[in-house]
């Protein structure tokens, strides 16, 4: 556990990561020092995505609750918070600004907006999950895709959020809320899994029968992690709506959700790192593929559907379970390889062992406690 | 690479959670007014066409050592899934503790001190060993996800009592050193100790053992009888037993019940069960 000055230290630092890669990201740059247009759009995106792919990490990864629905929570989100700041935002804003300040009313309503997405899209995750998650597997995930069609084709039909023609949304959008959005995301997630919360919702994964019979109410748990996921997805759509400053219906269809699931299944179902390599990795290889330079006349950039494709299919037939699989990558990587488990000598060296297994055991103990500091023993 | 299994006549090591557990269990009267802790009244499930279970009853006493045995497919796991509300009887009653406990839900059962363990292992595959035990004491947790999210002192206190009780109870049964390993990478002994330890840490007032001995070979299966008895001295508990190994019940039950084709043939002392003629017709055939 990390002492209070360590974790202090920890969050200046990711505060000021982010100014910087605002500034950076931004049409001014940092000091001149500026990351192209083009390129500033593709992190945004990257951005959002990995809000997107942790959270359904959690249902899918964590839960083994098999969604793919998560872009139709992501559009409730953006709708309602768009709905907002299109209709309401300029009087709030109007009424706050006397008091605090234009720029502070601005960045206090659009918050509101954004929890406003999180909880209407966490409700719909309420009412989704309850029916649908007394169902399994592939059964399952056909019910989240139908319900994700539905809110989809809900949303298309009603006029007041544009209709089929879509939604112009002001843009509100900068990296200091998306990049502060998923540091929040993934240290929620992360302390989620890392509790008696989390222990509940895998065991649920490993074994249904099993943890309900050590007392977990397996249904509470499967909508708790659902509502969760739903939440931030919301979140994700309204940060994603107020930057494109256009939205239309046909961002959500089950195309993006299961680009989302190929994030998680590429990084590795169950590993909050592996689902932020997978969003961003799956984020920017399509357009890094866009840069393949012409080879023999032949241009290799056409051709990057293939490629793209073709390195997908590798991935998954090298490594089926992600590339970090349940792990997770961190600093502890390079440590844990030498780590015994803590206390580990005081155990079992002591009495109630038998005299005459002693030797091998301590010679077996060796060997398995390495095996135990690494987690590989697969 | 795999560690020598640990003989289960270990001596269980050390007071202090298991005297824990014991008073918590003896402070609370676990008896119904008629004396018993458990009990089946005409309990009958039915699948389609097939009674599993037919009209069984049911008494067990508490701190007895109780046994369920039958031949093949008579039912004893069925009347297991009865107990611990996997299924739902279609008529009958089941009281656990004077109270009704039929149509309650696993985790509702199990909240209300009914633990088990499986017939095949059923550990958590993807948690370590402390990880499975932790998991369990899920009924006690006093975090909530707020607490957890926030990283609040209640999570903290609350996260070292689990694991300090959880390592001291695996330090009982010997197992504390594999902590940090899978549970399922155990060798086959250790893993039904292990899901042993993982049904105790729910602190429960019954433990259900379901066919504990599957798969052990006779010196194993001693080993067995031994450990059975030392939970029930040290940790107070009610011990229901499903087996259909004949030397195990025999050698650890203080009653026994016999089931074929779902009903009920015999019960009685283990002596008496053993010279029982439908218990001899049942296994032996006519």
């Amino acid at each position: 556990m990390p002492s209070f000055a360590k974790r202090a230290a920890a969050a200046a630092a990711l505060v000021v990561a982010i100014v910087v890669a605002n500034a950076m990201l931004s049409e001014e740059g940092l000091f001149g020092f500026g990351v192209p247009r083009y390129w500033a759009h593709v992190l945004m995106l990257a951005g959002v995505n990995v809000i997107l792919a942790v959270s359904l990490n959690l249902i899918n990864g964590f839960t083994g609750q098999f969604s793919i629905g998560h872009a139709g929570f992501m559009a409730i989100g953006a709708y309602s918070s768009a709905y907002l700041t299109v209709y309401h935002a300029q009087a709030w804003e109007r009424s706050l600004g006397g008091a605090v300040g234009e720029t502070a009313a601005g960045v206090v309503v659009f918050l509101l907006a954004i929890l406003v997405g999180a909880v209407v899209s966490g409700l719909a995750g309420l009412v989704v999950g309850v029916p649908s998650l007394r169902l399994r597997g592939d059964y399952l995930a056909i019910v989240t895709l139908g319900f994700a069609e539905i809110i989809r084709i809900v949303i298309l039909n009603m006029d007041v959020v544009g209709g089929a023609t879509g939604f112009t949304v002001p843009g509100e959008t900068n990296f200091l809320w998306v990049g502060s959005f998923a540091v929040i995301t993934i240290l929620v997630v992360h302390n989620i899994v890392r509790s008696d919360t989390g222990r509940a919702l895998i065991s649920i994964r490993e074994d249904e029968l099993a943890a309900e019979a050590m007392g977990i109410n397996s249904t509470r748990y499967k909508v708790l992690s659902f509502v969760i996921g739903s939440m931030f997805a919301g979140i994700a759509g309204a940060l994603f709506g107020h930057y494109t400053k256009f939205l239309s219906t046909n961002d959500f269809t089950f195309l993006r959700s299961f680009e989302i699931i190929i994030m998680i299944v590429l990084g590795g179902m169950g590993s909050i790192t592996g689902s932020v390599l997978g969003a961003v990795v799956i984020t920017i290889l399509p357009e890094f593929l866009r840069q393949l330079p012409a080879v023999g006349g032949y241009n290799l950039a056409d051709l990057r559907l293939v490629i793209y494709s073709a390195l997908l299919i590798l991935i998954m037939l090298t490594r089926p379970q992600g590339v970090l699989g349940e792990r997770e990558f961190g600093f502890n990587w390079l440590r844990r390889a030498q780590k015994r488990p803590e206390g580990d000598e005081a155990v079992g060296a002591g009495g109630g062992v038998p005299i005459d297994e002693r030797p091998a055991r301590t010679v077996a103990n060796e060997a398995g406690g390495d095996a135990a500091g690494g987690g590989e023993k697969r | 690479m795999s560690q020598p299994n640990l003989p289960a006549s270990e001596p269980l090591k050390k007071e202090g959670v298991q005297t824990e557990l014991a008073r918590e269990a003896r402070s609370r009267e676990v008896a119904d007014e008629s004396g018993h802790v458990l009990r089946a009244e005409k309990a009958t499930i039915r699948f389609g066409g097939l009674v599993a279970v037919n009209e069984l009853d049911m008494s067990v006493r508490p701190g007895e050592i109780y046994g369920l045995i039958g031949p093949n497919g008579a039912g004893k796991t069925t009347i297991f899934n009865l107990l611990t509300g996997v299924y739902k009887p279609t008529s009958g009653a089941i009281y656990f503790r004077g109270k009704r406990v039929d149509g309650l839900r696993p985790y509702e059962i199990a909240r209300r001190g009914v633990s088990r363990t499986f017939q095949n292992i059923r550990l958590f595959p993807g948690m370590t060993v402390l990880e499975n035990v932790m998991t369990a004491c899920h009924l006690h947790a006093r975090q909530n996800l707020f607490d957890a999210v926030l990283r609040t002192p209640r999570y903290a206190r609350d996260e070292r009592e689990h694991r300090e009780f959880c390592i001291e109870l695996l330090d009982i049964f010997g197992l504390s050193r594999f902590r940090g390993e899978g549970g399922t990478s155990l060798p086959y002994g250790n893993q039904r100790r292990l899901e042993i330890v993982r049904a105790l840490a729910t602190r429960p007032r019954l433990l259900l053992l379901d066919e504990p001995a599957a798969g052990m070979n006779p010196s194993e299966q001693d080993d067995l009888l031994n450990l059975i008895r030392q939970i029930r001295d040290r940790f107070d508990l009610t011990i229901l037993l499903v087996e259909h190994n004949m030397k195990v019940v025999m050698g650890v039950c203080e009653r026994i019940q016999v089931v074929d084709y779902g009903k009920s043939i015999a019960l009685g002392l283990p002596e008496e069960i053993r010279n029982d003629p439908k218990v001899i017709e049942a296994y032996l055939g006519d």
